[in-house]
């Protein structure tokens, strides 16, 4: 990390390996974690992507023999289970750490070391869940985990239980932050912000925040119920004893669906951010984008059972899910179409933020047609556990959540890394991904049309999918070698990038308003909000006659009198704790009364650390 | 930076060109291959693909409406150099309220048929349907016609012109039971009886597949449907009801030996012979094109091979291998495709 320096003012000019390394295991600022996020995150979409690749060599051609039948079970399973928890939703964490505060003019989160603690949290949770390739019993019930085939009766072994146990130990931490940035937001944003000045990245995370707190509980329960199943022999998922195994679809569904608009709210505040930016304009219809944002979070919550329309619930409910399936898309169009308002009359420049954001707006239109499609649910009957859903879903996830996500990932880089990413080879990315992320897509709708369905490792030659699985693997690559330009970017940016000024696009909120990275403490003056549009106010006037608002350049602040939190190692020991607790249940009990003492006292270290003021240091 | 220049125009045309290929070359594979579900052969199969065409031209019409007007806004509202400040619109009511009725109202159209055509696919089935029960296994389908007495495995054979009212259950985990051409799946749910009714109006054979995933071997869940003209579906009913054939040479004679002797019993049913109720009813195993879940044609190798090491041809398959081995399974094998 060629940044590390700027985030420590007045330390040694070339601190020690060790001492770097101490720094980012005990660090609370929200800037560095959210790094952290943000390069864990990546690692596990390459971890992801490799997978997705050894699936889709194997569909190239029928009846495949690369993989196991096994093998490929695990790999669909993780494939899904990385993407969402351990790639899309980290990615998203990472902005929310890195761009809350700073949006919202404050020096850090409301609670630095509890956000310390998700992460360490996330991440003792997805090294956990890899653990399961080197234990040699990895998870293959699906991202989904159905019952009653996750049951030990049909799922023996401990498979089911790194994914159960796995996903715990992540909802925990998603649990975490999101307790942490709803107050944050609503307690630390800077004087005159008010909730409709608030920035639109801020405001769609705030209301993804809502979402983790109140979806998360439902899939904890239900694991809840199924560890109890598992390990202690309850019956709660046991056909034979009188359960009804769709209990669990409906306990996950009501956690899966929000969860859908977890992943994909946070790329439309990015986009709404990029779009004002590269066509000079406010966003069109502000308000509406906001409300809209609210009312997808609070209908995402009626949905659930669309994804349940041939489980034979009846035509009384399968009628109600559909109206409100095709409600929800009502708030979904007008975004776009204030997007597209927001472009009408500007003067876009297409750099590579921007063309990240078209390729969300334009992928993501047709994810929700497709959408559209199976909100019906005869016509679902013929499209769902088909390719036309992984074609869909795809469209809203890749093309939606991992296009708006880059989009923020090349607008932001120079304010995280002072450095702009290098602008022709971001193009060069877009363009290989756009291409790529679409020959290996769009023919899945054919495949399901043609009665291909999902989670098969393989199929007979004489069917008529052979064509266009090729083409969808060809794709694949197409899209991993978007990947590599990508990184070559990285690499040479970091090397050969010259320093990023505090504001690289003529941008128009407040973290363009301090250096590029931001200072430890971000603002030296917390300044006082008088539009959504803060800095563009400020440097050109209204648009409507009022002038620039140049404030008087304030007085200098000595950095030494700013007073932000200690580091602490409590929250790595304590998430370290909690990992050794829960694995242990897979391993011994003497394990899991070591473990949970340890999280006890952990615990109340962490808790305890600021009786007395640390030394030498305020709070 | 770029700012002026538009990296747009070269790679659009590209596009362009290659969304007309992929569109138009999805007219000659596609829409008649085996598994398809825009060519349906049932009542239920047709209201399914009526509704899915009326949604789709609206969707066409909205996605050609919204990324033109994406792309038209792209091309047009490209900065120029030396371009001062666009005007500063933070957004115009009327148009905002307009689009979104709009919006509402396609949704609107498309909500009122969904609704009727979700009610009349769950209508109750009339008493005149010929009733089949569907037992999803791992991993292999049942198929039990209550009005004749008999079971049959991974062949479904139904009449054309009569309502079937299929009664899909689950003895193990959920699957789903999915003919693409005769229409939309349903799932097999342990601990309830899930109901699909539909009349066939086409003869044909039909494959079919399990769609929710159920295990290891769950893309092995395979199937397939004889629609028969009335007269052929009486002749097969004929056939199935009669007793197994006996065998005649000797090798068969001596693999009918070796099947009594043996733990098949335990799982498989041939009429007069075992009852064992855990595999397919063997009864009459040799009337029967194909094996393993529509896996593997009946051949008297490939059967031998089977009996060897089921779970290699079919991975995870819970027949286990009993050590029957050589001139064992050959005869075993012969035995069961002489019962036709």
């Amino acid at each position: 990390m060629a940044t590390q320096v700027a985030f420590m003012p007045g330390t040694r000019a070339k601190p020690k390996t060790l001492e770097v390394i101490w720094s980012w295991l005990t660090t609370v600022d929200h800037k560095r974690i959210g790094i952290l996020y943000g390069v864990s995150a990546y690692v596990f979409f390459l971890v992801g992507g490799v997978e997705a690749l050894l699936m889709r060599l194997q569909l190239a051609r029928p009846d495949g023999t690369l993989l196991s039948a096994q093998t490929f079970n695990e790999l669909f399973t993780m494939h899904g289970t990385t993407m969402i928890f351990l790639a899309i939703m980290p990615m998203g964490a990472a902005f929310f750490n890195f761009i809350i505060p700073l949006q919202i003019g404050a020096r850090d989160v409301a609670f630095p070391r509890l956000n310390a603690l998700s992460y360490w949290v996330f991440l003792s949770g997805a090294l956990f869940l890899h653990s399961s390739f080197l234990a040699g019993s990895v998870p293959d019930a699906g991202w989904f985990g159905y019952a009653n085939l996750t049951t030990r009766q049909f799922s023996p072994g401990s498979h089911v239980d790194f994914w159960m146990l796995g996903l715990q130990i992540l909802g925990l931490s998603s649990l975490m932050a999101g307790f942490n940035f709803i107050v944050t937001i609503i307690n630390m944003r800077a004087p005159g912000m008010t909730l409709m000045r608030m920035p639109l990245f801020t405001w769609m995370s705030f209301v993804v925040q809502f979402l983790v707190v109140l979806a998360f509980p439902a899939i904890t329960v239900a694991l809840i119920l199924l560890m109890f199943d598992r390990f202690f022999g309850t019956l709660f998922f046991s056909p034979a004893a009188g359960a009804d195994p769709l209990l669990w679809q409906h306990l996950f569904w009501i956690f899966g669906h929000p969860e859908v608009y977890i992943l994909i709210l946070p790329a439309m505040g990015i986009v709404s951010e990029v779009l004002p930016t590269f066509s000079r304009k406010p966003l069109f219809g502000a308000p509406v984008v906001i409300y809209s944002g609210i009312m997808i979070g609070f209908f995402g919550f009626g949905v659930w059972s669309h994804h349940m329309f041939s489980v034979g619930m009846g035509p009384v409910a399968d009628s109600a899910f559909s109206i409100a399936t095709l409600l929800i898309a009502v708030p979904t169009g007008v975004k776009i179409f204030n997007w597209i308002g927001t472009l009408w009359g500007g003067a876009i420049r297409f750099t590579s933020p921007l063309l990240f954001a078209l390729g969300f707006i334009s992928m993501f239109i047709m994810g929700g047609l497709s959408g559209v499609m199976h909100a019906s649910p005869p016509v679902d009957l013929q499209q769902t556990d088909s390719y036309f859903i992984v074609a869909h879903f795809h469209y809203v996830l890749f093309g939606g959540s991992i296009f708006g996500l880059f989009a923020g990932v090349y607008y932001w880089w120079p304010k995280i890394f002072g450095k702009v990413l290098d602008e022709r080879l971001g193009q060069v990315h877009f363009w290989v991904m756009f291409i790529g992320f679409n020959v290996t897509f769009f023919p899945m709708h054919f495949l399901g049309l043609i009665g291909m369905p999902r989670r098969i490792y393989t199929y007979a030659p004489d069917l008529g999918w052979n064509f266009w699985n090729f083409v969808s693997t060809v794709g694949a690559f197409i899209i991993a070698l978007s990947f590599v330009v990508f990184m070559v970017n990285v690499a040479k940016t970091s090397r050969w990038g010259a320093p990023a000024p505090a504001d690289p696009w003529d941008a128009r909120t407040l973290e363009w308003t301090i250096s590029s990275p931001p200072p430890v403490y971000n603002f030296a003056i917390i300044p006082t909000v008088h539009d959504r549009d803060e800095f563009w106010i400020a440097k050109y006037g209204d648009g409507h006659g009022a002038p620039p608002r140049k404030s008087a350049p304030a007085p200098p602040v000595d950095p030494a009198s700013i007073h932000m939190p200690p580091p602490s190692y409590w929250p790595l020991l304590l998430a370290a704790a909690i990992v050794l607790t829960i694995s242990g249940l897979l391993i011994s009990m003497y394990q899991v009364i070591l473990g949970g003492l340890l999280t006890l006292y952990c615990m109340a270290r962490f808790m305890l650390e600021y009786h007395r003021p640390a030394p030498g240091g305020h709070h | 930076m770029g700012r002026a220049r538009s990296p747009f125009r070269v790679p659009t045309v590209l596009l362009l060109i290659a969304v007309a290929v992929v569109l138009s070359s999805c007219g000659w594979s596609l829409w008649d291959s085996p598994m398809t579900t825009v060519k349906p052969k049932s009542d239920f199969g047709k209201g399914i693909q009526d509704l899915f065409m009326l949604i789709s031209w609206w969707t066409l019409g909205i996605f050609i409406g919204v990324e033109g007007a994406l792309v038209w806004a792209c091309l047009r509202f490209r900065e120029k150099p030396g371009q001062p400040i666009p005007k500063q619109v933070h957004g115009y009511t009327v148009l905002e309220v307009s689009w979104t009725i709009a919006f509402a109202v396609i949704l609107l159209i498309i909500a009122i048929p969904t609704i009727q055509m979700i009610f009349k696919t769950q209508e109750p089935e009339a008493a005149s349907a010929l009733r089949v029960d569907v037992a999803g296994r791992q991993w292999w389908w049942e198929f039990t016609y209550p009005e004749y007495e008999f079971s049959t495995a991974n062949e479904l054979h139904l009449p054309v012109g009569r309502q079937v009212a299929f009664h899909l259950h689950a003895p193990d985990v959920i699957h789903s039971f999915w003919m693409p051409q005769l229409g939309g799946k349903r799932d097999v749910v342990p601990h309830r009886v899930n109901r699909l009714t539909l009349t066939p109006e086409i003869p044909g054979e039909f494959p079919g597949q399990c769609a929710e995933y159920c295990g290891t071997s769950h893309a092995n869940m395979r199937f397939r449907v004889i629609v028969h003209s009335k007269e052929n579906f009486q002749k097969w009913v004929a056939e199935q009801r009669k007793p197994p054939v006996e065998p005649t040479s000797e090798l068969a004679k001596k693999g009918q030996e070796l099947f009594a002797q043996s733990t098949c019993v335990g799982c498989h049913t041939i009429r007069g012979v075992s009852g064992g109720a855990m595999g397919p009813d063997l009864t009459h195993f040799g009337s029967r094109k194909t094996f393993g879940a529509n896996l593997l044609a009946s051949t008297p190798q490939s059967v031998a091979k089977w009996i060897e090491n089921p779970a290699h041809m079919k991975p995870g398959a819970l027949m286990p291998d009993l050590g029957i081995r050589g001139e064992q399974s050959k005869a075993l094998a012969a035995y069961l495709l002489n019962l036709k």
